[in-house]
């Protein structure tokens, strides 16, 4: 497949706790070629917030842990986990 | 009420230990309560408030996960979670776990499990307010364990 024309999809990440004040937002939106997969959105969300993410960041998927290698759907709720402090 | 089946979800309103028992089973021999409450003191600084971030959906998924993983791994008749959400003041009550079965070693057991998984597994996060006025995140886990993709 030629990379001249790759396919971009919009990708919206939720944000939670700390990340939701770094980011001043709920979420941010991204564009992912189609066939992107979780490591590549960890990739670009450490670009979008530098120095604020661990190396390996949780991403949460449809509302479950994902994967490295789980490609993105353009339907796919999307989700940065920060480490949990719940009880 | 049905064996295993209790109420589980997180609630933006005080929430308090007796909130469950109601829905028990008048034969249940060991019934075990957790509460966990606001503390007024963490790492050596006077907390006056706490802040619950939850990502609502996946919370509640998370719960019902936890709540059928304690009921298969110990012999109870109940299990019942509540976290709180929003703002709390201290001593107010942050969560309600509550456990049914037939002996009090299932029940301490199968309670003691369901509040660990709540501490190591639920996407919620605790900002704590101090008498200076300043906020902090508090440092949580890395999600471990729960539903995987």
């Amino acid at each position: 497949m030629s990379t001249d024309h790759v396919e971009l999809m919009p990708v919206h990440v939720q944000l939670f706790g700390r990340y939701r004040d770094v980011a001043a937002d709920e979420g941010v939106m991204l564009q992912m070629p189609r066939g992107a997969t979780v490591a590549d959105l960890v990739s670009e969300l450490h670009e979008r917030l530098p120095d604020q993410l661990p190396e390996r960041p949780t991403i949460a998927i449809n509302r479950r842990q994902a994967m490295d290698d789980q490609v993105l759907e353009a339907s796919d709720e999307i989700a940065l986990i920060p480490p949990v402090a719940g009880g | 009420m049905s064996d295993g089946v209790g109420r589980v979800g997180l609630r933006d309103a005080p929430i308090s230990p007796g909130d469950l028992l109601d829905d028990v089973s008048a034969g249940a021999g060991a019934v075990v309560t957790f509460e966990g409450r606001v503390r007024d003191r963490n790492d050596g600084r006077t907390v006056i408030g706490l802040h619950y971030d939850a990502y609502q959906e996946m919370a509640e998924d998370v719960l019902e996960d936890i709540q059928r993983r304690t009921c298969e791994a110990f012999p109870v008749s109940f299990v019942g979670l509540l976290h709180r959400v929003g703002t709390l003041s201290v001593g107010e009550t942050a969560v309600v776990v509550t456990v049914t079965a037939a002996h009090r070693s299932a029940a301490f057991d199968a309670a003691r499990f369901a509040v660990e998984a709540i501490k190591a597994e639920l996407p919620v996060w605790k900002q704590e307010e101090y008498e200076d006025g300043t906020r902090a995140w508090l440092d949580g886990d890395p999600a471990k364990g729960g539903p995987t993709a």
